[in-house]
């Protein structure tokens, strides 16, 4: 397994990325999201999964200035209309709700990709890759990735209920094995991720436990997958004011290889961390607190 | 063509155009979008002594035409940044303009003769003293608001560096009277002012009927607040015409994404110009704003940059 790194980055890490005007080819309704297909053949041409995009709201003279941050679905580097790049948005808030309201050939500039992807087995070991809601929009090209290694993929789809589930027959598709949850029972089992995976875990004998969704969710996937024995790699979900490292909003606390626990950047020193690393004793509701062993962190009396 | 370049006390610099501090890191992540070395001079984070957490999160929130941010100031304290940061702008070429923090007086004058002792020194084309910072001794009130802890900050900054590198000091808009601050700073030995900082806001979330920031209020920045900063420029450009305070040259700041508001801070009294917050929406947008800003003077036929700073004032 290769480890992931959670030092500042470094010269010689830093990825390509690119900013295009993407067309808007395609924008349908799943469920309660809005799936949009957008042509950027930059962001396809580079991105693997677990990175993300972010896309500017409204034109050039928006009142809206920060970008909107989304989990890469797919990728098709050479289509009809050159490299596309789809996403998965539900319409939250004002922001999210112009961008699921584009029509085909309308332009949405889009930055990426970014983030850090998942780090990929070196052997074929069995892995569980689990979605939480919209959570599992990147998970399918990361099945496909790992099925292509030899890795046996198990998946579990959990929602509040079925209209939030997404990709459950692509799932069935892109895995070996898929269980669905959802907390109403309106579709497979009622309840939790938590609730069935660790015996996912155990009848498959995974060694990797991948997650995207929300952070108390990806807090109790890493307990369940250090409790079997398995790694766990979270992609995380931060406020993030700029996508692309030069803000230091979207920081958490992270141990890094040294031991020491530093508030880190999501945006490029994630959004996948390694469940293990993560300080999830500092979240509370809406935010992290700075742990008090944290590098920097304020001293009595001092800052 | 119009000649872009711009001197500031004595530095001359190809063109006016820079980042503004907080807004762009330290060079690397923007690397990606666009050469740094083309700017005016690329500013720095705030950098303190030592290595910094910031505040709790969540750090920010979106306002109309702007955001608010609560960092805290994090950073790896300025012996990290000697190392690798300063180093690493030196070896792309960069123009560079640190920015410098402290919780006391003592603790600029520490960055500042760290900063001196860097063997990258050689690509400093000044420093940027952010007095916008909390006190320790005075209750973590903002030394900016104050013109005699100004005045300290910059009378030690001032002689820990060589005559030939200016310095610049940051002040924040929420004073009563920025023309006073401005003065303290000039007469303490400032070569120049940058202006504004953020204003101080904050946000309820309406959901949990809390403050929405870990660290409760945050800097306001970003578009929204443009017309503080040129509200800001011109008093004190205006003083300096008055002869109320000496002449040096002013960087503009606050909510510039365009060439054309860009001209605005300048019309106002500014020589050269910061662009932060709309770098989170547009990566390329120090860079961008230069193109526009130059193709702005040719078409209103001007022959120099240097011809249109503080014009709004004999017009
Ligand atoms: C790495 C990453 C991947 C994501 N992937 C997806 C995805 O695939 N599909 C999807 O629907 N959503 C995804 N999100 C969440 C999405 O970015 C937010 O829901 C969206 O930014 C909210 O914007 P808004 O204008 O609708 O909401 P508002 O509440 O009006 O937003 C106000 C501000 O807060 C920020 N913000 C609010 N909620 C979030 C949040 N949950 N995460 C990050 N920033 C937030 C916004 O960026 C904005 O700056 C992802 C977020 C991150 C960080
Ligand atoms: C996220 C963020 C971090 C900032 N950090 C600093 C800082 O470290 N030092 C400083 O002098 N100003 C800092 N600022 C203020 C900016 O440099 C600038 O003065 C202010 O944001 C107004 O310009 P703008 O509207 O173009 O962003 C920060 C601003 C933002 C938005
Ligand atoms: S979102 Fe700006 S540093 Fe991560």
């Amino acid at each position: 397994m290769s480890d992931l790194v959670t030092q500042p980055v470094s010269p010689g890490r830093r990825a390509r990325v690119t900013q295009e005007q993407a067309e808007v080819i395609a924008t349908r309704r799943v469920g309660s999201y809005q799936h949009l297909t957008l042509v950027a053949p930059g962001v396809a041409e580079l991105a693997r999964p677990g990175q993300f995009v972010a896309l500017a709201v409204g034109g050039e003279s928006s009142s809206t200035l920060l970008r909107r941050s989304f989990s890469i679905h797919k990728v098709s580097p050479s289509g009809t209309y050159g490299g596309t790049v789809e996403i998965v948005v539900s319409a939250v808030g004002a922001g999210t709700r112009w961008i699921a309201s584009r029509q085909a050939h309308d332009l949405i500039d889009v930055v990426g990709p970014l983030g850090r992807a998942f780090p990929l087995p070196t052997e074929p070991v069995a892995c569980v890759l689990v979605g939480g809601g919209y959570g599992s929009a990147p998970l399918f090209w990361l099945a496909a990735e790992l099925r292509a290694r030899g890795c046996h993929v198990e998946m579990v789809l959990g929602a509040a209920s079925e209209d939030k589930l997404f990709g459950v027959t692509l799932a069935r598709r892109s895995s070996d094995g898929v269980t669905v949850t959802t907390d109403d029972g309106s579709a497979g089992q009622r309840g939790w991720v938590s609730d069935v995976l660790p015996e996912v875990i155990t009848s498959s004998g995974a060694g990797v436990v991948y997650g995207c969704g929300p952070m108390g969710m990806l807090h109790s996937i890493t307990e369940i997958a250090s409790a079997h024995g398995a790694v766990a790699q979270v992609a995380v979900e931060e406020s993030m004011a700029c996508g692309i490292g030069i803000c230091m909003t979207c920081v958490m606390p992270v141990v890094g290889n040294d031991g020491l626990t530093r508030m880190v950047r999501s945006c490029v020193e994630g959004p996948v961390f390694r469940g293990d690393r993560v300080r999830w004793d500092a979240f509370s509701g809406s935010g992290a607190h700075v742990p008090p062993d944290a590098v920097g962190a304020p001293r009595t009396g001092g800052h | 063509m119009v000649e872009m370049s711009t001197t500031l006390s004595g530095r001359r610099l190809a063109n006016p155009l820079m980042t503004a501090s907080g807004c762009a890191a330290n060079g690397q992540e923007l690397h990606r979008f666009f050469d740094v070395a083309g700017l005016g001079a690329f500013v720095t984070k705030s950098v303190m002594a030592d290595p910094r957490s910031g505040r709790d999160t969540p750090r920010m929130a979106e306002t109309p035409s702007g955001m608010l941010n609560s960092i805290g100031l994090q950073g790896p304290g300025i012996a990290a940044f000697v190392e690798h940061d300063l180093p690493w702008l030196a070896s792309v070429g960069a123009t560079v303009l640190p920015s410098i923090a402290g919780g006391s007086s003592t603790e600029f004058a520490h960055v500042a003769a760290a900063l001196r002792a860097s063997p990258a020194f050689g690509c400093v084309a000044g420093v940027e003293v952010n007095i916008s910072c909390p006190n320790v001794a005075n209750r973590g009130l903002v030394f900016a608001c104050d013109p005699l802890a100004s005045a300290k900050v910059v009378a030690l900054v001032r002689e820990q560096l060589p005559r030939d590198v200016p310095i610049f000091a940051k002040l924040s808009p929420d004073v009563t009277d920025i023309t006073t601050i401005a003065a303290a700073c000039v007469k303490a030995g400032a070569d120049g002012l940058t202006m504004i900082n953020t204003l101080l806001g904050m946000a309820i979330d309406t959901d949990r009927l809390r403050p929405q920031l870990g660290g409760v209020t945050g800097g306001l920045s970003g578009p929204g607040i443009r017309p503080v900063a040129v509200r800001a420029i011109w008093q004190v450009r205006q003083a300096m015409f008055e002869g109320r305070i000496p002449t040096v040259p002013i960087i503009g700041v606050g909510g510039v994404r365009t060439g054309n508001d860009a001209l605005e801070l300048v019309a106002a009294g500014a020589s050269a110009v910061q662009v932060g917050t709309a770098t989170f929406n547009d990566p390329s947008a120090p860079m961008r704003v230069l193109a526009e800003l130059t193709e702005l003077l040719e078409t209103k036929g001007f022959a120099s940059f240097a011809d249109v700073v503080g014009i709004a004032h004999v017009r």
